[in-house]
């Protein structure tokens, strides 16, 4: 078992079979239009766009509607404060408290951008294994050093976790009960710092065994990823997609 | 007398702050086709012996020559490195990849094979340890015993003249070390196992040495050793 689920990494859809660096620009350039657009019009055609991406992805729709409840429950709280404090006209007035039509406007906007967002991830980057993510980026010209970081972090965080586990184990044995006193956080001190030396220990004796097998700063990759037709095209189609999203928001006339 | 394979003169080696040297005047010899046990209470140096060979650690004093060749800059060691293999105690500082098949494929691609004749040693080491099938298995899924095999073959795959063990059967089960035994007795080239088990040490060397402070003593174990061929 992993330490990360990657419980969308793995399938046989058209969207799986694309090619990760097609897929991961056409998400970034996604979420951060997404993210500047203002408008209900370009925030809801920019949800479309992500369920199409969705459905085509194939995935396990009870597993993508629990992931999208974890994200949900932070924007419950925007609700619980940002139409409330939020000034404007008020529309609804309980005591001392003053719901804006401002404020929902705005919180109605939040949650749908946020969405949008995090479903065109779901289904553009969350289809492949973090490995070939690391690859992708590598190919994609982002700093070595960023990528060996990620890719290393996901092989050792098990490793770590696993370490974590078992000085915790030996803490129980041991009689320890986490209570409010200044043992306790003595105690979670010494486990935050052993873990952090054995960690340091752990990439130091990586990186030996590294040197041993004739490392010398670069990673050689055996290179799975090959471009192919349906990748161009793919990647047209987003990059239409992705105008039309930008017309809707600067290009049509405001109501105001 | 031929060429010692590796030849330590005058080595003496103190890890920083220590109260004590590891190693003081030390000087050890290991000769062509030979296979040597060492053996020794604990912190005694003989993981220290193995790294300043490999040029891990660098000794304060004394010459060290792999091959015939006298070795003390790092780009000595990178050459020695191609040639000497070495098998870490713990598997899990060994296997970084995230598939065994490119794990294993990691030291020739740095050895500047093209990726398809890497991924071909790969598979051919693998299949001579017994490993068939293991390609696309995840690395640290993989059981101790297993993990300790594919680090194996990971070395292996260099096609080193001289292999370095490093504890191999540190908690390992008996069917594992068994296979460990006959892969061992069925390698052509020399090696030196650090072990703490005179069982494995019979099977697998024979002779033994002592680690002590200025030299390695040789001891009466392993003397039933594997047979030439």
């Amino acid at each position: 078992m992993s330490a990360i689920q990657e419980p969308f990494s793995e399938g046989t859809s058209l969207m799986h079979r694309l090619d990760p660096r097609v897929r991961l620009v056409a998400a970034a350039l996604f979420a951060v239009l997404t993210a500047a657009v203002q408008t209900y019009a370009a925030a809801l055609a920019a949800l479309a766009l992500a369920l199409v991406c969705l459905a085509l992805a194939r995935l396990p729709m009870r597993k993508v509607l629990a992931r999208l409840l974890v994200v949900n429950s932070f924007i419950i709280f925007l609700w619980l404060v940002l139409p409330f404090t939020y000034p404007g006209d008020v529309v609804w007035r309980w005591g001392p408290l003053a719901v804006t039509r401002e404020g929902l406007l705005i919180t109605g906007l939040i949650t749908v951008k946020s969405n949008a967002i995090i479903i065109g991830l779901i289904a553009l980057a969350a289809t492949m294994p973090v490995t070939t993510l690391g690859q992708a980026l590598q190919r994609l010209r982002l700093p070595e050093k960023l990528c060996h970081l990620l890719l290393f972090t996901y092989r050792y965080l098990y490793v770590i976790e696993q370490e974590y586990r078992r000085l915790v184990q030996a803490m129980k044995i041991r009689g320890f009960r986490p209570g409010t006193n200044l043992h306790t956080y003595r105690t979670y001190a010494n486990l935050a710092a052993m873990l952090l030396v054995r960690s340091y220990d752990r990439a130091d004796r990586v990186y030996q065994a590294m040197l041993c097998r004739g490392f010398h700063g670069t990673f050689y990759s055996l290179g799975t990823l090959s471009w192919q037709r349906r990748d161009g095209l793919f990647g047209v189609a987003a990059g239409l997609a992705l105008l039309m999203l930008g017309y809707v928001e600067w290009g049509l006339p405001r109501p105001r | 007398m031929p060429e010692a394979l590796i030849e330590l003169r005058n080595i003496t080696f103190a890890y920083p702050g220590a109260a004590r040297p590891v190693f003081e005047g030390f000087n050890f010899r290991l000769e062509p086709g030979q296979h040597m046990g060492l053996i020794g209470p604990n912190g005694c140096g003989k993981t220290t012996l193995l790294h300043l060979i490999i040029g891990l650690l660098r000794p304060q004093a004394g010459t060290i020559s792999v091959f015939g060749r006298e070795v003390s800059r790092d780009k000595d060691f990178t050459a020695v490195r191609q040639e000497v293999g070495l098998l870490f105690q713990n598997a899990d500082d060994q296997l970084f990849c995230p598939t065994v098949l490119e794990d294993v494929a990691f030291g020739p691609l740095n050895q500047g094979k093209p990726p398809a004749e890497a991924v071909a040693i790969a598979r051919e080491t693998l299949a001579r340890l017994g490993l068939e099938g293991f390609d696309d298995r995840v690395t640290y899924k993989l059981s101790g015993g297993e993990k300790k095999l594919v680090s194996l073959a990971a070395v292996l795959a260099m096609q080193p003249r001289l292999l370095l063990l490093d504890e191999p059967t540190a908690g390992l089960d008996e069917d594992t070390k068994l296979r460990l035994i006959h892969i061992l007795q069925g390698l052509e080239i020399s090696y030196m196992i650090v072990s703490h088990e005179h069982d494995f040490l019979n099977h697998t060397v024979k002779e033994c040495c002592h680690v002590h402070l200025t030299c390695c003593r040789s001891t009466k174990e392993g003397k039933g050793g594997k047979s030439d061929g």
